[in-house]
């Protein structure tokens, strides 16, 4: 379990790429400074891009956990 | 310049809905990564973004086998005109029309769906790609 906590779920399973990464966009664009964000993608694509967008647009990449058949990403707003 | 801050300039030119969808990718992915994008459309790729047709079936490139093809068209990914939306709405992206394409297909700017930004002719095209890449698709 993470012990973060979270603000926002996003369950983008099922979406092919980049569906998940432009969700979470989505959602950081309309949350607060502070929120934490756990989006759950079974895509692929997500675990290279979700990572690579947190870290260019300087935002906290929290935890990357494994699930059943899925991933969650916990991402925090920072600016 | 850090050549990931450079813009990404893609000439469409096929438009079948597999090849647009493979740029509208690109498109979003750049975007996303705060590049500036530019598209510019010419022959068979400007045709597809006609407001009547642009939500109609663009079939698929010469490439996609008679094995392939189901498989491809059954994939449950968003449409390439949806992703082009999300580029723009998440980034800079522009959408020009080749002039001499749409001389062509004797087009006005009132049969282009609304995602087209405008009409330009490919110096000034080139001119905005400056020293990013140029991607022919």
């Amino acid at each position: 379990m993470t012990t973060a906590q979270i603000d926002k779920t996003i369950d983008a399973r099922g979406m092919a790429c980049p569906g998940p990464l432009m969700n979470l966009i989505g959602a950081i664009r309309q949350g607060a400074v502070g929120d934490t964000f756990d989006v759950l993608s079974s895509d692929e694509g997500s675990k290279t891009d979700i990572p690579a967008w947190v870290a260019k647009a300087k935002h906290e990449l929290v935890e990357v956990r494994p699930d059943e058949g899925y991933t969650h990403f916990v991402v925090r707003k920072v600016r | 310049m850090e050549e990931q801050d450079k813009p990404l300039s893609l000439v469409l030119f096929s438009g079948t809905d597999d090849k647009l969808n493979a740029a509208a990718v690109l498109t979003v992915g750049a975007a996303a990564m705060g590049r500036p994008v530019n598209v510019f459309l010419q022959y068979y790729a400007l045709d597809a973004f006609r407001a009547a047709r642009i939500h109609g079936d663009h079939a698929l490139s010469p490439e996609a086998t008679a094995e392939q093809a189901p498989i491809v068209r059954a994939h449950p990914g968003q449409h390439w005109s949806e992703l082009l939306r999300q580029a723009k709405d998440v980034g800079d992206v522009s959408i020009q029309a080749c002039a001499l394409s749409m001389d062509m297909f004797h087009l006005t700017r009132a049969d282009l769906d609304p995602l087209v930004d405008g009409v330009e002719g490919v110096a000034a095209f080139m001119a905005s790609a400056a020293d990013g890449q140029v991607v022919f698709v």
